[in-house]
């Protein structure tokens, strides 16, 4: 199994690693021709507004696109969850509109007001450590969504069959769980 | 309970900057120009390095109103500088919420002694520094990122190079050495010793370390990217070239693509002209921004 993580932008060193402390093969992903070797993909943290401008110049909106029709898993943190998020509030339009789910970007605050905090996640992680940093939060999901964590009563943590986005930044930690978790969806895909 | 101004917050942010470029601008106009063309961040100043040296006088943290209109003109992280060891300048940026805070030598330093005690700040601090012992006292007292110096204003790149070059070559004798040697060593590089320690396990620094000071066009972004930098800093490079929009463009392209040579080659193109560049010799050593803090 090989999981990719976009490296067009943003923390990606820090999700190969973790990826590959679970046990499997991590790439970082540059060019679309990439993903056809890849089992599930990771769209990291970063700025969400740089990684969609280089990600419209390289072909990826149709390339991820074509990548999740083939039921390939895609986990999105942070700026991640927001090119996955179908509606994201105050914009006209999305990015890659995958998730059916609306997203406020910048929703905790600026830096001054990034923060860490244990954030129970059901079946999952009961004692999960999460680093929120400028971050997103998912305003409402679709009816085929599972919330997996609220924070202040704020959707933090949300699974759509095949995709799963989170507000907070589970690479800038030891903890890989949450990859753990990822890395069952592409089994579960895969099979 | 959620806990604010950790250093895992701190340093993190400038994780998520990794891989891009970080633009100088002077105005909202300037702003909205550096975000479209896919700047990780942008770093609100009142004049860009090269007008600050051709201005000469003391340069001191950037008009509010400036930073004020740049904050509300982008959505992406706001940057700002402080003069070194200018507490107060340091806090009234802060109080407007501004994400990231470059106690700069490209200002005119406040305190030629002390620089601030940067943990005591719930905004996190990036530092300018020529080598690993200037990167490490800067991070014990609280830096979360690191730019190598270079030469600001001048699009000259060379001094860029020297500091990542010297920076890297001491991370790997650091790594290198046997652990009874560190002390000594730390005492020869005027460095923290548990910060020795991390760089002697882990072979890098323990904060992002970032390019700065004289990168005028895409193949210099390259090449410090090369050459181990995390990302880049733009300071004149930009707005001072013949054509913003494409230089902006071609360079954070170039950044990410930074071994791809054919894409470097065809960004490269019909950008006009970079900024005017300048020679180190003909600048005098107290005119040398990079002499600025310890």
């Amino acid at each position: 199994m090989k999981i990719g993580v976009l490296a067009l932008q943003g923390a990606v060193i820090e999700h190969i690693r973790l990826l590959e402390s679970a046990g499997v093969e991590a790439a970082a992903v540059k060019k679309t021709e990439q993903l056809e070797e890849l089992d599930g993909l990771v769209l990291p943290g970063g700025e969400s507004t740089t990684m969609r401008k280089l990600m419209d110049k390289y072909g990826f909106i149709d390339a991820l696109r074509q990548f999740a029709s083939e039921k390939k898993p895609i986990f999105g943190t942070c700026a991640g969850a927001i090119l996955l998020a179908d509606r994201i509030q105050g914009q006209d339009d999305a990015h890659l509109k995958l998730m059916d789910m609306k997203v406020e970007r910048n929703a905790f605050g600026r830096q001054k007001d990034s923060f860490e905090a244990a954030l129970p996640v059901a079946g999952v992680a009961p004692d999960y450590v999460a680093v929120f940093i400028r971050a997103p939060y998912i305003m409402e999901v679709g009816a085929n969504a599972e919330v997996l964590a609220k924070y202040d009563d704020k959707i933090v943590l949300a699974r759509e069959g095949q995709f799963l986005a989170c507000a907070f930044h589970p690479e800038l930690t030891e903890d890989n769980r949450l990859h753990k978790y990822f890395i069952d969806m592409v089994k579960e895909y895969r099979a | 309970m959620a806990e604010v101004g950790t250093s895992r917050v701190k340093r993190g942010m400038a994780e998520m900057q990794k891989g891009g470029v970080i633009m100088d601008v002077i105005n909202a106009e300037q702003a909205k120009i550096a975000e479209a063309a896919g700047a990780v961040a942008v770093m609100a100043l009142e004049r860009v390095p090269s007008d600050i040296r051709a201005a000469g006088g003391v340069a001191r943290m950037a008009d509010l109103r400036i930073v004020e209109e740049v904050l509300s003109a982008v959505s992406i992280p706001v940057m700002a500088k402080c003069r070194i060891g200018h507490i107060v300048e340091a806090r009234v940026l802060e109080s407007l919420g501004v994400d990231y805070l470059d106690e700069s030598e490209v200002l005119t330093p406040a305190d030629e002694v002390f620089h601030l005690n940067k943990k005591d700040y719930t905004v996190p601090f990036v530092c300018g520094a020529r080598d690993l012992g200037e990167a490490l006292r800067r991070i014990g007292e609280g830096a979360s990122m690191i730019r190598t110096k270079g030469e600001p204003g001048t699009g000259n790149i060379v001094e860029a190079v020297r500091h990542m070059r010297t920076m890297n070559s001491q991370i790997r004798k650091v790594q290198a050495m046997s652990y009874d040697e560190l002390m000594a060593e730390a005492k020869n590089l005027g460095a923290p010793y548990e910060l020795m320690e991390y760089v002697h396990k882990n072979g890098k620094l323990p904060v992002v370390n970032f390019a700065a000071g004289g990168v005028a066009t895409p193949a210099d972004a390259a090449l410090m990217m090369e050459l181990g930098a995390e990302g880049v800093f733009v300071g004149s490079g930009i707005f001072k070239s013949d054509n913003p929009e494409k230089f902006a463009r071609a360079i954070v392209e170039a950044t990410t693509h930074y071994q791809d040579y054919e894409l470097i080659a065809r960004v490269s193109k019909d950008l006009g002209a970079a900024m005017t560049g300048l020679e180190i010799s003909k600048i005098s050593p107290q005119d040398r921004m990079q002499e600025r803090g310890w």
